[in-house]
């Protein structure tokens, strides 16, 4: 995503700095739409492409859903929908105008300031025209922070407990990722530097990788997962049906996650670049997809489709980054590393002895820090040495701050449930209610 | 009077029925099993960790017939559920005390 500035900014500063909005032009005369399609269609695209990342939040629920034991589904699936409405809520209160703040220092703008929408009915006069309505901009931003809460309560799944997660995401998505993301798309210190990073690959994926590693770490592994002789036990997921539809969920929901982030869509250029990034952004799954294919194939005998499933998404999150500037060729082969990283890293997490549920570290962290450096080869303005110096900031402040989260509710609360009740399942033991009751349980 | 539990390979279950049905068994209690034998268990790969299967899946058959029909039903079943590899399944004859209708209240061989 580019930097947002002007829609905080006074109108004026953009009408003088526009030529074809017409300076002379009479108020009451009805703009003509080469003043005001560009605002329409950009409009438009933040909102279409806010429907898709919306959609993501299905897309992480059934991948979720999916690969967990059935005996907590209707855990997974209560958080899923908790932490996107409490992403939402925070992200009006504090978190957009924290990660937009307009004029601010580079590092922290203002706590606190909720946000306000254009009035009912705005006149062109009013509007940003050179940017977005704030209703579409708010909307398509908000769908984001909320995809990166989303990383983290897949990895830590089936033994954390649902307050102690709830009360992390309100900090992750009210404070956390709007401070890191501003550094970036807020115009902060980091875009001042050239740091790149068009959909998120490092401010988005690699954020809610970090988040997700901090508490896994924290955490510790689900019981029986790890024996005392350093041998895994796998745990099988319950349904492998609704995590390829999730996958696929998450995979058309990416469409809208980086076409959107071409924030303009009023010129042929725009509209041609944001077809480009969708057919860059499939491209790449596909690659992701059939490298974990023909990688678990080659090592294991057999083709596993958690693995195909989690390929694809490295494919993704590792084009994220820079989806425009890459021929179709480059963005397979960046799609194809995305799955071979995740192949290698699962096990390698698990040698580690830390339990990842669903991948999400290997996908979100491993691939975004892979898609952040790629950003080099096809985009001739990114420097390798700004784009470490990017993912170590955002390494070493989500990590560390999500680590210091995570030990403070481990400490007060505590954050993970009773042997017991992880034998029983969170469904039962913290719900009450099984998602598939008429069932033997898995 | 016996009863005879059978373990059987599951893809074998229709052409055992289809073979017991003609030689004269009316009736037949199917259960999906799992458990070990000869065939032990096989290790699978999941997110690249390899576990143990210790249980492999079976269909178990109790059949009661009149002691007269008992040889013929496990001749039977041994022709038609063998394939001639391992974990084919295994029978077991007993003898049966008692048998009655719930129905009618018939005893014996009648209730059958």
């Amino acid at each position: 995503m580019k930097i947002s500035l002007s829609s905080k900014l006074g109108l004026a500063a953009a009408l003088i700095a526009l030529p074809q909005m017409g300076l002379a032009q009479d108020a009451a005369a009805t703009p003509d739409f080469n003043e005001i399609g560009p605002y329409i269609m950009t409009t438009l695209l933040f909102c279409m492409a806010g429907f898709l990342v919306f959609f993501m939040a299905a897309g992480f629920a059934m991948l979720e859903g999916g690969l967990v034991r059935s005996k907590n589904v209707t855990m997974q699936m209560t958080k899923n929908i908790a932490l996107y409405s409490i992403a939402a809520i925070m992200y009006w209160v504090m978190g957009f105008n924290l990660m937009y703040p307009g004029e601010f220092n580079g590092y922290v703008g203002s706590f606190f300031v909720p946000t306000v929408l254009d009035p009912v009915g705005v006149a062109a006069a009013d509007a940003a025209l050179d940017y977005a309505s704030i209703g579409s901009d708010f909307f398509f931003q908000l769908v984001f922070v909320a995809a990166t809460a989303s990383i983290v309560s897949g990895a830590l799944a089936e033994r954390i407990k649902l307050w102690p997660f709830l009360a992390f995401v309100v900090v992750l998505t009210g404070v956390m990722y709007p401070i890191s993301g501003s550094w970036q798309w807020g115009g902060g210190w980091l875009s001042e530097a050239g740091f790149s990073d068009f959909a998120g690959s490092t401010v988005v994926h690699s954020v809610g990788g970090w988040a997700a590693l901090a508490g896994a770490i924290v955490l510790g592994p689900r019981l029986g997962k790890y024996g005392k002789d350093g041998k895994v036990h796998p745990m099988l997921g319950s349904n492998l049906a609704l995590a390829t539809l999730g996958t696929f969920i998450l995979w058309l929901g990416w469409f809208g996650f980086n076409g959107g982030s071409q924030l303009a869509m009023g010129t042929v250029g725009d509209v041609s670049d944001v077809s480009r990034i969708f057919a860059n952004t499939n491209m790449a799954a596909a690659a992701g997809s059939v490298t974990a294919l023909i990688l678990t194939q080659l090592l294991y005998k057999k083709p596993d489709l958690t693995m195909v499933l989690n390929g694809a998404l490295a494919g993704l999150v590792a084009i994220t980054a820079e989806p425009l500037a890459p021929s179709l060729f480059g963005a397979l082969w960046i799609g194809a590393v995305g799955g071979v990283i995740v192949v290698l890293a699962v096990p390698l997490l698990d040698k580690l002895k830390i339990d990842d549920v669903v991948g999400a570290i290997p996908v979100h962290l491993f691939a975004g820090i892979w898609g952040t450096i790629a950003v080099v080869f096809y985009n001739s303005e990114a420097s390798l040495t700004t784009q470490l110096m990017g993912i170590a900031a955002y390494g070493v402040f989500t990590f560390v701050g999500s680590l210091g989260v995570w030990f403070i509710l481990k400490a007060v609360v505590g954050i993970r449930v009773d042997p017991e009740a992880e034998m029983m399942g969170l469904d039962k033991a913290e719900l009450g209610m099984e998602a598939y009751p008429e069932f033997s349980q898995g | 009077m016996k009863l005879i539990i059978a373990t059987i390979k599951p893809f074998k279950l229709d052409e055992v029925r289809e073979a017991l049905t003609t030689i004269g068994v009316r009736g037949m209690t199917v259960t999906e099993a799992k458990g070990f034998g000869a065939q032990s268990g096989h290790t699978e790969i999941y997110r690249g960790a390899e576990y143990a299967v210790n249980y492999v899946p079976k269909i178990k058959l109790e059949i009661a017939v009149a002691s007269s029909l008992a040889d013929q039903v496990c001749d039977t079943i041994i022709q038609t559920a063998r394939t001639g590899k391992i974990g084919d399944g295994k029978i077991f004859v007993l003898d049966i005390a008692h048998a009655a209708r719930v129905r009618t209240g018939e005893t014996g061989e009648d209730a059958l």
